[in-house]
C-alpha cells in the first residue's frame, strides 16, 4: 500500500530510465538528502559530526569503492586500506609540493594516484581469481604501507612517519568546524554515490557484472576482459583513494601509515559482506553496522552501568553474535533485507 | 535507513543528556581492555583508576572529588577519537586526557589544542611535543623515546666503561616497523656518528611473531648489544628466539614497553637476565600498600587480580595518576583551592609541576619515578630512566641512580622537529602564560 506503483505511467524513455523509477523512492531520497544537508547541520552536536557522521560517511565511501570491485566486478580484494593510504598520502603531497592547489583537485589527484596503483596491482586479476586474487591483493596492502614507512619523502621526512593534513580551504572558506567538514564530506559522498549509481546502469557496469557472473561467457559475448577488470580496479581504487584522503583531512587530521592497516581492509570487506555485496545502499548499511553499532553497544553498556572490563568484552561478543545472526537470517546482507521489506510493503496489507 | 536513524537518535540522546556539573573534577578514561594490547591497557588504566579511587577515599584534592568515565577504544585510532569526542564535554568538561596509544594521540593532537584540554603522553610519541611553545597542550611527561634512546647509549657506554669505549662496537636496533619503532632512529643515528659505533637497523613486521630471519642476521653480525624496540607479542618472541640462537639475554636492552611481566613471563626461563629501560623503579611503595588497604580491601579495586598491584603497567598507571592529581593540585594553588579546574587551568598546572623527592616522599612514592619539574620549554620535566633486569620471577633495578643521556642532542633534534611542525601548521611558537 505504501509502495504501490499503480498509476505511475512512464510515457517517455527518459522517464523510464531515471535513477529512481518509483515515485516513493524519489520522494524518500529527496527527503533524506534534505534532512542530511539541511536539518542535520542545524541539530547535530559536534560530537555527532566528528565522531559518528563523518567516519560513517567516509567508511561508506570506502565500502562503495570495494563494492565496485568485489560486488559488481567480482574481484576479491584485501587491499582497500592500501588504496585509501595512497589517496591520503598523495593528496597530502600534492598539497605540500604544489602551493595553492585547490583541495578538491588534490583529492581528485590523490584518487587518481590510487587508481594508478590499483591498475598496477590489478594486473594479476587477469590470470588469477577468487581467493587467490585476494591473497595477491594482500601484496598491495603490505607493499604500500611498507613503502610509505620506508620512503620518507612521502611523509615529508617527519621523524615518526606521521603526516599532518593541511587545512581545507575552498574558495576562501575554511572548513574547520566539524559541521562544515560534515557537509563537505556529505557532498562528496553524495556526488560519488550518484555517479556510481549511474555507472552501474551503463554498459560499463553491465560489463563488470557480466565478468562477475562468468568471465569466460563475458569474453565470448564480446567484453574485453582486460579492459573491464582493470577499469573496475581503477574506479574502485579511485573511490577508496578519495575516501582515504577524506579520512586524513576531514576526520583524523594527522595520520600514520599504520592507520591504513590490513585490519581496516578487513573491516571494509565486512562492511560490504554484511551490508550487501553488489548494492549501493548496502555499502551505507554495512558502514553503519560496522562503525556505528559498536559505539551504540558501548553507550548502552555504559547506560547499564556495567563494569568496564565486562562491558568491553560483552560489546565484542554481542557484536559478533549480531554478525552471525544477520548472516544466517540474510546471507545477502542488510540491503537484501531492505529490498524484501520494500517488496512486502508493495503488497501490504494483502500478501500472497 | 531505519537502523541508521535509530542509532543516530540513540547516540544523540546519550550525547546530550549530560549530568549537571557537580563539584567534581572530570577525567575521561580512553582505555582498552580487549584486543592484543589488553594487558597493557587494563594494567595502566587500572592503576590510574586505583590511584584516583585512593585520592577520593582520602577526601579528594582539597575537597574536590575526582570523577571519571571510561570508554573502550580497542587501541583503534578511529574508536579513540570517537571516545574522546563523546567524553570531552561530559560532567562540565574534561580536565585532561591520556590515550596510551600513539595512533589515538595523533588523532586528537590537533583537537586537544582547540578544545583546550591538556593531553599527557607518558613515555611515548611524539617526542618533540615536549616543546611547549609549539605544543602547549601536549605533555610527554617524565621521558620521551628520544631521551630514552640517548639514555640507552649512555648506559651501554657506562657498561663498557665510558661512552668513548663504544667506538667500533656493533649495536643492533631491532624494532617494530612502525612510527613507534622508528621514533628513536634520529637519536641513535646521531650518537652512532658521535661515538663511532656501528648501528645495524633490523625491522620486524607487525605483529612480530616470526623473527627467525632477523635473528639469523643478528647471529651473523655478532653484535655487542641488541636494542629491542618491541611491543606486545613481539617481545616474548624476540626473547625466546634470542635464546634459541644463543644470544645472551644480558646483552639485550628493551624499550620500556618491552619490560613488563606480560612480556617476560610468557618467555619463561628464556627471559632470565634480560634487561630493559623503565621510568619506574620496580619494588614496593607505601602508596601501593595504601591502595591495597583502602581501595582493594574496600572492594573498589579496578584489577580483577590483586596480585597485579605493583606490576610494571599498574605502577605506570599509578604514576600517571599521581602526575594528574599533582597538576590539578598545582592549578588549584593558583586559581583557587577547592574549586573545579578547567582544562586551561590544569594545563597551567602541568606546565608548572614540581614533584621533587620530598614531595614524592609525602605521596608515599619516593623513588618510584624520577623527579618531575616542567616548564614551558620542557613539557617532559625529567628525561631520566632506569634499567631493570628480570630475575626470573620479578624485575630488579640494576642502575641505582637515574640515567640521563645526551640531553643537549635530544633538545637540538626536538627544536628542529617541532619548529618544522610549527611552520607546516602555521603555528606561532610562543609560551602561553596565565
Amino acid at each position: 500500500m505504501f509502495y504501490r506503483e499503480a498509476g505511475q505511467f512512464k510515457p517517455t524513455y527518459q522517464a523510464d530510465s531515471q535513477i529512481f523509477p518509483i515515485r516513493q523512492d524519489r520522494i524518500g531520497i529527496m527527503l533524506l538528502l534534505a534532512i542530511a544537508f539541511l536539518a542535520v547541520p542545524l541539530v547535530a552536536t559536534p560530537y555527532m559530526f566528528s565522531a559518528i557522521l563523518i567516519p560513517f560517511l567516509i567508511f561508506s565511501l570506502a565500502a562503495l569503492g570495494l563494492n565496485i570491485l568485489t560486488g559488481y566486478a567480482g574481484q576479491l580484494s584485501l587491499g582497500t586500506a592500501a588504496f585509501m593510504a595512497v589517496g591520503a598520502f598523495a593528496a597530502y603531497n600534492f598539497m605540500l609540493r604544489i602551493p595553492g592547489i585547490p583541495v578538491l583537485l588534490a583529492f581528485v589527484l590523490g584518487g587518481l594516484c590510487a587508481a594508478l596503483v590499483g591498475v598496477a596491482f590489478g594486473l594479476p586479476s587477469l590470470r588469477i581469481r577468487g581467493f587467490y586474487l585476494a591473497a595477491a591483493t594482500l601484496a598491495t596492502q603490505f607493499f604500500v604501507v611498507w613503502c610509505l614507512t620506508k620512503i620518507q619523502w612521502f611523509t615529508n621526512y617527519s621523524s615518526s612517519g606521521v603526516i599532518t593534513a593541511q587545512k581545507i580551504t575552498i574558495l576562501g572558506y575554511n572548513f574547520d568546524t566539524p559541521g562544515s567538514k560534515y557537509v563537505l564530506t556529505l557532498a562528496i559522498v553524495c556526488v560519488m554515490a550518484l555517479m556510481l549509481r549511474n555507472m552501474v546502469r551503463t554498459n560499463v557496469g553491465r560489463s563488470w557484472m557480466a565478468v562477475r557472473d562468468m568471465d569466460v561467457a563475458a569474453e565470448v559475448i564480446g567484453f574485453r576482459l582486460m579492459r573491464t577488470k582493470l577499469l573496475a580496479f581503477a574506479v574502485s581504487s579511485f573511490y577508496c583513494g578519495v575516501a582515504g584522503a577524506l579520512y586524513a583531512y576531514a576526520y583524523l587530521g594527522t595520520v600514520e601509515p599504520e592507520a591504513y592497516s590490513l585490519d581496516l581492509s578487513f573491516r571494509i570487506l565486512f562492511m560490504i559482506i554484511i551490508g550487501g555485496v553488489g548494492s549501493i545502499i548496502g555499502a551505507f548499511f554495512g558502514a553503519a553496522f560496522i562503525v556505528l553499532l559498536p559505539i551504540l553497544l558501548n553507550i548502552i553498556a555504559h547506560a547499564l552501568q556495567l563494569p568496564t572490563s565486562v562491558a568491553s568484552n560483552l560489546e565484542l561478543m554481542v557484536f559478533g553474535a549480531l554478525i552471525i545472526f544477520f548472516l544466517i537470517v540474510e546471507p545477502h546482507g542488510l540491503a537484501r533485507l531492505w529490498q524484501i521489506a520494500k517488496e512486502k510493503l508493495r503488497l501490504w496489507p494483502f500478501p500472497h | 535507513m531505519k537502523l541508521i536513524k535509530s542509532i543516530l537518535i540513540g547516540a544523540a540522546l546519550t550525547g546530550t543528556v549530560s549530568v549537571a556539573a557537580a563539584q567534581e573534577q572530570f577525567i575521561p578514561i580512553l582505555s582498552y581492555r580487549v584486543g592484543p594490547y589488553a594487558a597493557g591497557g587494563s594494567g595502566f588504566f587500572g592503576g590510574s583508576i586505583d590511584y584516583m579511587n585512593l585520592v577520593n577515599a582520602n577526601g579528594g584534592i582539597n575537597g574536590v572529588k575526582l570523577k571519571w568515565e571510561e570508554c573502550e577504544t580497542e587501541y583503534n585510532a578511529s574508536r579513540g577519537v570517537e571516545c574522546y569526542e563523546r567524553l570531552k564535554s561530559n560532567s562540565g568538561g574534561a580536565s585532561l586526557v591520556e590515550p596510551l596509544a600513539t595512533g589515538i594521540a595523533y588523532g586528537i593532537l590537533d583537537r586537544v589544542a582547540t578544545d583546550k584540554i591538556p593531553m599527557t603522553t607518558l613515555g611515548y610519541g611524539r617526542s618533540d611535543a615536549a616543546n611547549g611553545k609549539v605544543f602547549p597542550y601536549v605533555f610527554p611527561l617524565i621521558t620521551s623515546y628520544w631521551n630514552q634512546a640517548a639514555a640507552m647509549v649512555a648506559y651501554l657506554g657506562s657498561k663498557e666503561g665510558g661512552v668513548d669505549k663504544l667506538k667500533g662496537k656493533k649495536i643492533v636496533h631491532l624494532y617494530h616497523d612502525s612510527a613507534f619503532g622508528k621514533e628513536p632512529l634520529p637519536v641513535l643515528e646521531a650518537q652512532s656518528q658521535q661515538y663511532g659505533f656501528e648501528l645495524i637497523k633490523i625491522p620486524v613486521a607487525h605483529p612480530g611473531n616470526e623473527q627467525q630471519s632477523q635473528w639469523l642476521q643478528i647471529r651473523q653480525a655478532k653484535p655487542d648489544y641488541v636494542i629491542l624496540w618491541g611491543w606486545g607479542v613481539m617481545n616474548a618472541v624476540a626473547i625466546k628466539t634470542a635464546q634459541r640462537n644463543g644470544f645472551p639475554r644480558e646483552k639485550m636492552l628493551g624499550v620500556w614497553w618491552a619490560g613488563s611481566e606480560e612480556d617476560t613471563i610468557p618467555a619463561g626461563d628464556a627471559a632470565k637476565g634480560y634487561t630493559t629501560m623503565t621510568f619506574n623503579t620496580p619494588g614496593n611503595y607505601p602508596v601501593l600498600d595504601e591502595i591495597r588497604k583502602k581501595v582493594y580491601d574496600a572492594g573498589k579495586g579496578n584489577l580483577d587480580d590483586k596480585a597485579r598491584v605493583g606490576s610494571v603497567y599498574h605502577m605506570r598507571g599509578v604514576t600517571a595518576g599521581i602526575l594528574w592529581v599533582e597538576a590539578i593540585r598545582k592549578a588549584q594553588e593558583k586559581y583557587g583551592k577547592g574549586k573545579v579546574m578547567t582544562g586551561e587551568q590544569v594545563r597551567w598546572g602541568f606546565e608548572n609541576l614540581n614533584i621533587d623527592e620530598a614531595r614524592q616522599k609525602q605521596l608515599g612514592a619516593a623513588g618510584m619515578f624520577p623527579p618531575v619539574k616542567t616548564s614551558c620549554e620542557d613539557h617532559e620535566g625529567s628525561g631520566a630512566v632506569k634499567v631493570q633486569q628480570w630475575s626470573g620471577t620479578k624485575w630488579v633495578p640494576i642502575t641505582p641512580n637515574w640515567v640521563v643521556g645526551d640531553k643537549a642532542l635530544t633538545r637540538k633534534l626536538l627544536e628542529e622537529s617541532s619548529n618544522k611542525y610549527a611552520t607546516e601548521k602555521n603555528i606561532k611558537a610562543a609560551c602561553m602564560n596565565g
